[in-house]
């Protein structure tokens, strides 16, 4: 338990596009301890996402050790992946991508299927994990009854629903007007404050001030990280 | 596991729900297909049952010989009959055999009575006729032995003669022609109504002797002989020497094959097993051919589907799916949409089983036992999940972020 809930070192990802190979990360060296609140940035294309898709274990890296609480993901088979998604990583995206036919409480609960829990049970985790991101009156609506941040709301219920160690948001407010994205920011430091692991990817500055440690993206590096020594962030000015 | 396969069985539903018109073309192959084979099922087995109530109906007790004539000596004019004294050769000397009636077909021409005409089958009997087809007359009498040995012209009529011929209600004591020749109506038959629109009561009925001396070559007249069996767990042992007594009759040699058969209710059985047998495998040809194409028509609206549901599958992959997962998913649905089709087909075929049944007079209601039904259920479950197994692994292999980010 004394390491890092995150580590990573010498991640790289390639893209083949038929038969050029791109190079998307091009070694990444991380940290990232428990509680911590971290924001990714840096400029489009700079392969953010790529690297939350990776910490999600969405992806593998091409070459590269990456160890989340202590596990190598590297050696893991697809369904031992698909089974750390679902009990370690809640992942929140941009478009909310929430199942449109299904209630919001049926979104929500929909985690804890893959968990084998019964209807009753996942019902009832699912409806306090609506009440903590304050949508305890919406159990029955459907996502497009629902406003853009009310949706988003729904999705960090859903992320959050399997007490994950790691909460992954990819530019979780990217489709929100400002005030939208403050309520989100504000369920997020609270989450932050009862001990939850946060990493989110943000663009904006005043997103990004919410968090406690600011890791710089740039062409497949990182070139700035607020928790480093000095030097590192002399080279990115 | 239970919990995932609950929960896509409810999914399942859902969508299938959710797109009820999609969901029914989808199935509709399977639909038509088992709706045919379920109603022909019916209708076959309706058939079956009549068939075998008319063989009980028609003497399915006695046994028959006939002269065998092969098509060589059909061709060649060599035709063979029995000889009368086959006749009295099963009276009265092979053990084991109760009545013996021969009867021979008597195409003396059309019926007549004034100006009224009919068709009848004429057929030449004797009086144990009637205690081997166990057919009873309704008025008069039936034909005595004295009618056969002084050539008596009377017969005796089925109701539908009577009708076309306009006869009195009771017309015993009539006059009427067949052909040219006079004969008196001393009965009238019970009748027995139709079977399959056929009339059964077209018939009329002369001394045997008659018709012999009226259709002319007196030595070669081609009758067969109906014969009963005194004690029935005999057959096979009085079958066995009424054969070796013609045999010898008919003074064939030891290598030559016999020039008579003889049929009994089990070869008519048999043969009837045959016809539905054929019928079976034709069946199961329409079954087979029905359900590849509605197999295949459930695959390729599920890949189409899968296709448009990228996006929700890499959601659940998120989620923490396995494969095997959103695999089970697709075919429960897959299943449940072809077993859903099975199901609305089967109560179609039925109906329609029914309904034809009853646009047939004398036609038994069809019956599909229940566990036919049952079985063609799963059956076309059993269809759908391999037919969805294509389309389910599709879905089960796309990579999370490619699917994700599907439009
Ligand atoms: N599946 C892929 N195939 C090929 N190239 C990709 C793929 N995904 C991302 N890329 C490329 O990798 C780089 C980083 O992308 P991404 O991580 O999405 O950037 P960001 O999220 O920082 O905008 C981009 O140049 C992008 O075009
Ligand atoms: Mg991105």
């Amino acid at each position: 338990m004394s390491r890092a809930l995150i580590e990573l070192s010498g991640i790289v990802k390639r893209y083949r596009m038929g038969d050029t190979e791109f190079e998307a990360l091009r070694g990444v060296d991380l940290q990232i301890q428990r509680n911590e609140y971290v924001a990714l940035v840096g400029p489009s294309g700079s392969g953010k996402s790529t690297l939350m898709n990776l910490l999600g274990c969405l992806d593998t890296p091409t070459t590269g050790r990456y160890t989340l609480n202590n596990r190598d993901i590297g050696t893991l088979r697809d369904d031992e992946l698909a089974a750390i998604r679902n009990q370690e990583i809640g992942f929140v995206f941009q478009s909310f991508h929430l199942l449109p036919r299904m209630t919001v409480l049926g979104n929500v609960a929909q985690p804890l299927v893959y968990r084998g829990i019964p209807l009753k049970e996942r019902e009832r985790q699912a409806a306090e994990s609506l009440r903590r991101v304050g949508l305890g009156d919406k159990l029955q609506h459907r996502p497009n009854q629902l406003s853009g941040g009310q949706r988003q709301r729904v999705a960090v219920a859903r992320a959050l629903v399997g007490n994950p160690s790691l909460l992954l948001a990819d530019e979780p407010t990217g489709n929100l007007d400002s005030r939208t994205s403050e309520e989100i920011m504000a369920l997020f430091d609270a989450l932050h404050q009862d001990g939850q692991t946060v990493v989110l990817v943000t663009h904006e500055p005043d997103i990004a001030a919410h968090c406690q440690r600011t890791v710089r993206v740039n062409d497949g590096r990182i070139v700035f990280d607020s928790a480093a020594p000095a030097t590192v962030s002399e080279v990115a000015a | 596991m239970i919990i995932v396969m609950i929960e896509s069985l409810r999914a399942a539903m859902a969508n299938i729900l959710a797109n009820r018109l999609r969901s029914f073309l989808t199935t509709l192959g399977i639909l038509i297909g088992t709706a045919a084979v379920v109603a022909v099922v019916a209708l076959m087995q309706g058939f079956a049952q009549s068939i075998s109530a008319q063989f009980a109906d028609l003497g399915g007790g006695s046994l028959k010989v006939e002269a065998l004539n092969t098509r060589e000596n059909r061709l060649s004019g060599d035709y063979r009959y029995l000889k009368d004294s086959d006749l009295d050769l099963l009276r009265y000397r092979v053990e084991g055999v109760g009545h013996v009636a021969p009867i021979m077909a008597a195409p003396l021409g059309t019926a007549s009575h004034r100006a009224e005409t009919a068709t009848p089958f004429v057929l030449g009997i004797t009086a144990e006729y009637q205690m081997i087809e166990r057919r009873f007359t309704r008025l008069g009498r039936f034909l005595v032995p004295a009618d056969n040995d002084t050539r008596r012209r009377v017969v005796v009529i089925g109701d539908k003669v009577r009708e076309d011929l306009k006869l009195p209600d009771n017309p015993v004591g009539s006059y009427i022609q067949l052909g040219r020749e006079w004969f008196k109506v001393v009965g009238v038959m019970e009748s027995r109504g139709e079977v399959f629109g056929f009339n059964q009561d077209n018939y009329a009925l002369i001394p045997f002797e008659t018709a012999r001396a009226l259709t002319g070559n007196k030595a070669k007249v081609d009758f067969e002989i109906n014969f009963t069996i005194s004690q029935l767990d005999e057959v096979e042992a009085v079958k066995a020497r009424v054969t070796r007594a013609l045999r010898i009759n008919h003074n064939l040699k030891f290598d030559e094959e016999d020039d008579f058969e003889i049929q009994s209710p089990d070869q008519i059985a048999k043969t009837f097993e045959k016809i539905t047998s054929m019928g079976t495998l034709v069946l199961g040809g329409i079954v087979g051919i029905s359900l590849l194409v509605g197999g295949i028509g459930i695959m390729t609206v599920m890949l189409v589907s899968v296709t448009e549901r990228t996006r929700e599958i890499g959601i659940l992959k998120a989620l923490g799916a396995t494969r095997r997962d959103i695999l089970v998913q697709f075919l429960i649905e897959a299943g449940l949409l072809s077993l859903i089709g099975g199901l609305i087909g089967i109560a179609i075929g039925y109906g329609l089983g029914h309904g034809v049944a009853a646009l047939i007079p004398n036609f038994p209601p069809a019956s599909v036992p229940l566990w036919a039904s049952l079985g063609a259920a799963a059956f076309c479950a059993v269809v759908g999940v391999v037919f969805g197994i294509m389309p389910a692994s599709k879905a089960a292999n796309l990579d999370p972020i490619e699917a994700l980010r599907y439009e």
